[in-house]
């Protein structure tokens, strides 16, 4: 340890920037593997949609495992959630998805969003206080009584719903691509990218320049010294899950813009690919989080495109291969 | 006593009800003549197996692993691949076992090795994605598997259902291959879950409970608990893998929805938590309790669906439709983590059984 003088100021933490680099080296390494710029240019940025769409479901998790030390196995609920509950609101006004102006598009899609993100919340509050309240601390039984919820809920769709598959058409002003030269850029790609991006700033902004924020860091480093000042972590926690349902929701809604259709099965995919990005982020942080869902979007769209026997696999790959490097994931924010 | 390993069901209404799952499982071909009886009757067998060896995982370790589904997997597929390749004959059979039991085992101490070493919920996650890409990795490769279709298969001669070993006027009933397959399967399983009671009875059940409890301590008083988990695991993975190919000879036939999907493995987990985690005895209560469920409560809602959209009550219809049987059990799943996480061996054993000594758990 260096001797500080009471006026130096507090040294900063050293950037860790090898793992922001990883999806840059990346995309550059596919390039002569790819061979044709444009297509290289199309693939990375459908990598960079689906990487936001990701991350947008994926955040809640890992942060709600950060600071409570919860594991929600039942997260990709809030997806399939979100997703029914936006087809309430795209349904009846198809009228006014289809027809050819971004505005009127978008009074439908935004209060579909918001509508989705609410119902999700909510239901996350419930999830929160009759599901995980009572088995705080329990690794185990968080992991039964959340897959129990998972059923649950699926099954609830499914008696709400019905069991086919609910198509759910983009709207029109939204359908087809930005060409420029030889690129194609699907333009909901655009708008997802558009969205994630504000999503991924707003948390940042939210964790690293405000009070709540500070809070949620403090209380993912050290919880007890974060309630022995006096503050309610509990409700701190309540906030920071029903976020995370709600984006969880918001997620849903994009994806199934994305993939034009709403089916219950749909977490149980979904889940397994934000545990994957969950996991190679490292259990806990935003920054590992968002790059992992990029990266897990570029093997995928990168390995479909290269070597289609190999994407099945792919992810996995990835996994080990992150594992292998940092066994807590590109950045370890817990010791747990 | 000795065959139970010196565990026994410590109940008097667990050992009445175990008696006569057992016994009626036993006279199934007799009792219950048809088709559906010998089928559910042989799932319940092949399930009490399957369910045990999670047991072993989930309640004397302790961990979560997503993945039992893929070794059940892989002794079916191996059986029916080897069978389907090369011919109705035992050397077939032998093949896939032979094949098919070393692969789980070696991907299990590879999972193990990989993901044991941390925490269980980081165990739950890596599981979780291995047997995904397990499923959809058997789903593509549909020169080998056969794919969405999975792969039908004969069984060896003297298994078929043709074949008459007994005739009906000589003893009353038919006994022929069906009844003989039914009965392999019915001891393989029995003798898969003596095993497991052998094996969580041994002083390496006793370490693996001590990880369960306090992985630090365990650790503390010199046990290689990374060792003691694989093992845990790799054992757990034979026994399922055996299942699996017990569930393949009986339905002559492995495809991904019989062997491989997640919804299988949201069943086990259902049954362990139900008959009881930690216990053994509730995997056959839970595959029982589960699987009858699963075959006669649906035509139970069913009528109670109908009787409700007569009535014209809303929403109650939907559900109680047959198909969300699954809604009801999730949250029976839910109660029973909540109320009573011994499960209902667990439950028989605090209350209402005989309070004999028992073994401080």
């Amino acid at each position: 340890m260096t001797e500080l003088a009471a006026t130096d100021p507090l040294p900063k933490p050293k950037r860790d920037l090898a793992p922001i680099l990883l999806p840059i080296a990346l995309a550059l390494v596919v390039i002569p593997l790819i061979g044709s710029t444009s297509s290289w240019l199309t693939l990375t940025a459908a990598s960079l949609a689906m990487g936001m769409m990701i991350f947008i479901m994926a955040s809640g998790l890992t942060l709600v495992f950060g600071l409570m030390d919860v594991l929600n196995f039942g997260h990709g609920a809030f997806i399939a959630v979100g997703a029914y509950v936006a087809t309430l609101v795209l349904a009846p006004f198809a009228a006014s998805m289809q027809a050819d102006s971004l505005w009127m598009n978008l009074a439908v899609l935004a209060p579909a969003a918001l509508l989705s993100m609410a119902v999700s919340g909510a239901l996350g509050l419930v999830v929160e206080r009759v599901l995980i309240l009572p088995v705080y601390g329990q690794h185990l039984k968080q992991i039964l009584m959340t897959t129990g919820g998972l059923i649950v809920a699926e099954q609830a769709l499914y008696a709400l719903w019905g069991p086919q598959i609910i198509p759910l058409p983009l709207p029109a002003s939204l359908r087809g691509s930005f060409i420029i030269g030889d690129v194609a850029i699907a333009k909901y790609r655009v708008l997802a990218t558009l969205i994630g991006l504000a999503v991924f700033i707003a948390i940042q902004l939210v964790l690293n320049r405000s009070k709540l924020g500070l809070l949620i860091r403090a209380g993912v480093e050290n919880r007890e010294m974060v309630e022995a000042l006096g503050y309610r972590i509990r409700r701190l926690f309540l906030g920071v899950f029903m976020t995370g349902s709600a984006l969880a929701g918001l997620g849903g809604v994009m994806w199934a813009l994305y993939r034009e259709q709403v089916h219950a099965s749909m977490s149980d995919d979904l889940t397994v690919l934000i545990f994957i990005v969950v996991i190679i982020g490292g259990l806990g942080s935003i920054g590992g989080c968002f790059i992992g869902a990029i990266l897990v979007a570029m093997v995928a769209n990168y390995g479909g495109f290269l070597v289609p026997k190999l994407a099945l696999v792919s992810n996995i790959l990835l996994m080990v291969a992150i594992l292998m490097w940092r066994p807590r994931g590109l950045y370890a924010v817990t010791s747990r | 006593m000795m065959i139970l390993s010196g565990d026994p069901p410590r109940s008097r209404v667990l050992t009445l009800i175990l008696v006569v799952i057992i016994l009626a499982l036993a006279a199934t071909p007799f009792l219950f003549p048809g088709a559906k009886a010998l089928n559910v009757a042989a799932k319940i067998c092949v399930f009490a197996a399957l369910v045990a060896s999670y047991d072993l995982l989930l309640g004397y370790t302790g961990s979560v692993s997503f993945a039992h589904t893929m070794f059940y997997g892989i002794g079916s597929y191996a059986i029916a691949i080897a069978l389907y390749a090369m011919g109705p004959n035992w050397g077939a059979v032998a093949t896939g076992i032979v094949i098919g039991l070393p692969l789980a085992a070696l991907l299990a101490l590879a999972i193990g090795l990989f993901s044991l070493r941390v925490a269980a919920i980081f165990f739950a996650m890596i599981t979780l994605a291995v047997a995904s890409a397990f499923q959809v990795l058997a789903s593509q490769l549909s020169w080998l598997t056969g794919g969405e279709d999975g792969r039908s298969f004969q069984l060896p001669e003297l298994l078929r259902p043709g074949t008459v070993l007994i005739s009906k006027n000589l003893v009353g009933f038919e006994i022929n291959g069906r009844t003989l397959t039914y009965y392999l399967v019915f001891a393989v399983s029995a003798l898969m879950i003596l095993g497991l009671l052998r094996v969580v009875n041994s002083p390496f059940g006793r370490v693996l409970q001590a990880i369960r409890e306090n992985r630090f301590r365990a650790e503390a008083l010199g046990f290689r608990t990374v060792f003691h988990l694989t093992y845990a695991n790799c054992l757990a993975a034979l026994v399922a893998a055996s299942a699996g190919i017990l569930n393949a000879l009986w339905l002559r036939y492995a495809g991904p929805d019989t062997s491989l999907s997640f919804s299988i493995m949201l069943d086990i987990l259902l049954m362990v938590v139900i008959g009881g985690m930690g216990t053994i005895y509730g995997a056959i209560i839970g595959a029982t309790i589960f699987i009858l469920a699963q075959n006669y409560l649906q035509s139970l809602m069913g009528v109670a669906s109908k009787a409700a959209a007569e009535a014209g009550l809303p929403l109650l219809p939907g559900l109680l439709h047959p198909d969300r049987w699954l809604l009801w059990l999730g949250l029976l799943f839910i109660a029973s983590v909540y109320f009573f996480p011994t499960g209902v061996v667990g439950r028989l054993r605090s209350g209402g059984g005989d309070k004999s000594p028992s073994a401080s758990h």
